[in-house]
């Protein structure tokens, strides 16, 4: 099955272009997630159709209004600019050759409010859908269709097991599972996507796990 | 389940039901939802479309590019003044439809049916025929449905993005979509709402997707209106029991082979048709200044 009749029928989206706007506004939303907390500045470096058309589209607004939580068919999109201005934020846009990606692809370096760096690639693949290809250096296959967690920790044995039993000890169903690592014995990533919601329990239960330096939790989108 | 428009035909043959109600029946399978809470969603998408379709009918509002706006505003006072070619009826549904366009290209609230670039075609031609034989609310969620169906199928077969397909592929299938949607409404049949589906799309097969600057706005908004001309002249042309030589799903097949056959620079990259005009390239290089 594909994305049914709301998939066809949708998204519910500020225009113009499902892919420059609506899939930029999710990228945006993605940002948000992993940077954790509000956003003090953040760098967008454009590729491709991206980078040409980008003005034209409101893909600028579209992603600043994700990165501010509103949502494909929030209004003040158009106003998300001002709206990041007042706030405070820091906002650039660079155009960039990401190299061998995908037309529609821009990567973020956000530095949040209490000065955490963080960076994510992402893709606009076509009617809104959106694939993050890379967290925070990390390769990464994220759709934003599922809620997931993405974790850093030690590269050793056993640690897949020990995270994914508490998947199970949540009833919580994996719909996907990542693992990669900067090379043996150094840091390594894992990015479950799951049926349901992360709940506060599951997040406790992660944090305490001996070896894992950070969690974040990424809502579906 | 359905994979094409034949399963789709003989799963309401089997079940004596119309496409709206297993196109319904199997979403809320697949999604986990109570046929209440897919009709529900129906409803929600209907009110964005409603308000998206008369949003500019007497309001100009500019497009973010600044290249167009006002055209659905022109076409309603040029109606009022009555003595047109095609009918008020025909006219004013193009109106609704450009207006959902301009909305899109304002950066406004639309549903993507089946894309933002040619969003106004289905809401507007449902829109119109459900004034006409003075629908209620659920009829127009029926007719959203049948036409979601419609779309389902093309995207499983061929493709509803311009990227891929071209024109053909988006605003061919908005109208596919609509066509067989107004027939279910004005009561024909499942064979009748495939051909008039199957119709539309001949007649636009290998239009191209060639947008100047690479921005959603031109010609997508006159290939709207030409989209809502088509689906109901289809509409039409079923109910009067004209048939489609070559059945539905053949007709999607050979509409993916087309789009697939297209240049890339035919394909939504802006970089020919009208966009590699000299107005095109004019256009191009001042809002990017390239």
């Amino acid at each position: 099955m594909g994305r049914g009749l709301f998939g066809v029928l949708g998204p519910s989206m500020i225009g113009p272009s499902s892919s420059h706007t609506a899939g930029a506004a999710r990228i945006g939303l993605m940002c948000r997630s992993v940077a954790r907390k509000d956003v003090k500045s953040v760098t967008f470096f454009l590729h491709g159709s991206f980078a040409t058309t980008y003005k034209g589209h409101g893909t600028d607004r579209a992603l600043v209004g994700g990165l501010l939580g509103m949502k494909t068919d929030d209004e003040r999109i158009i106003h998300s600019l001002e709206l990041a201005q007042a706030q405070g934020m820091e906002v650039h846009f660079v155009k960039a050759d990401l190299g061998n990606v995908h037309p529609n692809t821009v990567k973020a370096e956000m530095v949040n409010i209490d000065g955490e760096t963080s960076n994510i690639v992402a893709s606009s693949v076509g009617g809104g859908e959106i694939n993050v290809v890379s967290v925070n250096g990390f390769p990464a296959n994220i759709s934003g269709n599922y809620n997931a967690v993405v974790i850093s920790h030690l590269d050793k044995v056993g640690m897949i097991s020990r995270i994914t039993s508490l998947f199970e000890r949540n009833d919580l169903n994996i719909v996907s599972l990542y693992n990669n690592r900067e090379g043996r014995g150094k840091t390594a990533i894992t990015i479950i996507e799951m049926d349901g919601d992360p709940d506060k329990n599951l997040l406790d239960e992660l944090s305490k796990i001996e070896c894992i330096y950070a969690i974040s939790s990424i809502n579906k989108i | 389940m359905y994979n094409n428009a034949n399963e789709l035909k003989l799963l309401c043959d089997q079940q004596g039901k119309k496409i709206y109600e297993v196109a319904i029946d199997v979403e809320a399978e697949n999604s986990d939802c109570t046929i209440k809470e897919v009709r529900q969603k129906f409803r929600e998408a209907i009110k964005t479309m409603k308000d998206a379709c008369s949003k500019t009918l007497k309001k100009e509002i500019p497009s973010v590019s600044g290249l167009t706006s006002g055209n659905a505003k022109k076409l309603m006072s040029y109606i009022s003044k009555g003595n047109t070619i095609l009918s008020a009826d025909t006219l004013k549904c193009v109106a609704h439809a450009l207006s959902c366009f301009e909305v899109n290209t304002s950066m406004g609230k639309i549903i993507a049916a089946p894309t933002a670039g040619s969003c106004g075609i289905l809401p507007a031609c449902i829109f119109l025929t459900g004034e006409k034989i003075d629908a209620d609310e659920e009829t127009l969620v029926n007719a959203f449905a049948t036409a979601a169906a419609i779309g389902l199928i093309i995207e499983k077969n061929a493709t509803l993005s311009g990227a891929e397909g071209g024109c053909q592929a988006e605003c061919g299938s908005a109208s596919a979509m609509a066509a067989a949607a107004v027939v279910e409404m004005l009561g024909g049949t499942i064979d009748e709402a495939l051909h008039a589906g199957a119709m539309t799309i001949t007649n636009v097969m290998g239009q191209v997707c060639d947008p100047i600057a690479g921005l959603v706005e031109i010609p997508c908004a006159k290939r709207n209106a030409i989209g809502v001309v088509n689906a109901l002249l289809c509409a039409d042309l079923a109910l009067a029991g004209i048939t489609c030589f070559v059945p539905f799903d053949e007709v999607i097949d050979a509409m993916y082979a087309v789009g697939k056959a297209l240049p890339p620079e035919l394909r939504e990259t802006g970089l020919g048709g009208l966009a590699a005009t000299p107005t095109g390239i004019a256009v191009r290089k001042k809002i990017f200044g390239e």
